[in-house]
């Protein structure tokens, strides 16, 4: 002690400072998700072409489901990463549309591509709700079991994909593969 | 024109103001009610506690009204979904822990108290604590040192009492 007890309101400034910082660079509109880990809900819906679809119809591998509406600007920002995904055949992506009405959906897929491998037709929302969404757009990542293993809010773009997913998905890979 | 004039004026634009925010408080007010009474149910007690439930739920998407103040669109749903919920017999807490399991502590303006929401709960009371023993021991040396300003020593004490004397 003695000095070193003077030193305390500099080193308390600084821990302080150092927390409001690091607060200035967070999200707020990122909420923790709290499906992680847990398996993608149960549902009994259609497709957007009107084609009954259960939990049984998910790809059995690593895929991502992507919450999306024809209403939802930022769902178009996002869209030429998952056109391009579904060209090159990275990944499966199944689509959630989510509050839509299904005249407007499948427009909004006619004008712009369809990089879908079927969209659930969530018109009430419910299914969102018990996904714990806010808003589209929102991606879910989820592995071969079925079970959502990450959650990325608001638009995907390239930047996003190579940062967050491509690591991610890596190593749900080499999960399943063992 | 001068200075005067604007001041003569400004209190006549300030009520006119006024009026106008009062108009829009009472749209709003408006608003907020048929937002709640939309909803039909069977006796009072199921509606205050629909309207509790939703004054205390947290909009997830717009992140500074409760859901009953929000017409976002996931709001709405979970209003119909609380609605739903009552109608179905449920309890408050299994309510709550149904929204719980879907958004988290965030949906709560009263998070509960588990230990991911412990610095929450007991943070400001720990800086409180804190702030409090500093002051404490500030005030508590300060007044230490005064006392030791004013007892003198036995030099000071002869000293003092020559001068007394010679006056004396």
């Amino acid at each position: 002690m003695g000095r070193v007890k003077y030193f305390f309101p500099v080193i308390g400034f600084f821990a302080l400072a150092l927390l409001l910082w690091r607060g200035l660079y967070l999200d707020p509109k990122e909420l923790p998700s709290m499906l992680i880990d847990k398996p993608i809900p149960a549902f009994e819906l259609n497709t957007v072409d009107g084609e009954p679809v259960t939990n049984t119809d998910l790809p059995g591998q690593v895929f991502l489901l992507n919450v999306w509406g024809s209403y939802c600007l930022p769902c178009l920002v996002e869209h030429p990463t998952f056109m391009r995904l579904s060209e090159e055949g990275e990944i499966p992506v199944v689509g959630v549309n989510y509050k839509d009405e299904t005249n407007l959906a499948q427009g909004w897929l006619e004008t712009n591509g369809n990089p879908f491998a079927f969209s659930i037709e969530d018109g009430n929302g419910r299914f969102g709700i018990d996904l714990g969404v806010y808003g589209a757009p929102e991606t879910y990542l989820v592995d071969a079991n079925g079970v959502i293993r990450y959650r990325h809010v608001s638009v995907l773009d390239e930047t996003v994909w190579a940062e967050e997913f491509l690591p991610a998905i890596a190593e749900l890979r080499a999960e399943s593969a063992q | 024109m001068n200075i005067q004039a604007v001041r003569s004026k400004a209190p006549g634009l300030m009520r006119l103001f006024g009026v106008i925010c009062m108009l829009f408080g009472l749209l709003g007010a408006g608003a907020l009610s048929a937002q709640v009474d939309t909803f039909e149910f069977e006796t009072t007690e199921q509606q205050q506690r629909f309207r509790k439930l939703s004054d205390e739920l947290r909009c997830p998407m717009c992140q500074n009204t409760n859901l009953t103040g929000s017409s976002g669109g996931v709001a709405e749903d979970l209003r119909r979904e609380i609605h739903r919920m009552i109608m179905d017999g449920m309890t408050d807490q299994e309510i709550e822990q149904f929204m719980f399991e879907r958004y988290g502590d965030f949906i709560f303006y009263r998070p509960r108290l588990r230990q991911e929401t412990l610095l929450l709960w007991f943070g400001p009371l720990a800086f409180l604590a804190i702030g409090g023993f500093v002051a404490f021991s500030i005030s508590r040396r300060a007044r230490k040192i005064d006392e030791d300003e004013k007892a003198l020593d036995s030099a000071q004490q002869e000293k003092l009492q020559d001068l007394l004397n010679s006056k004396g």
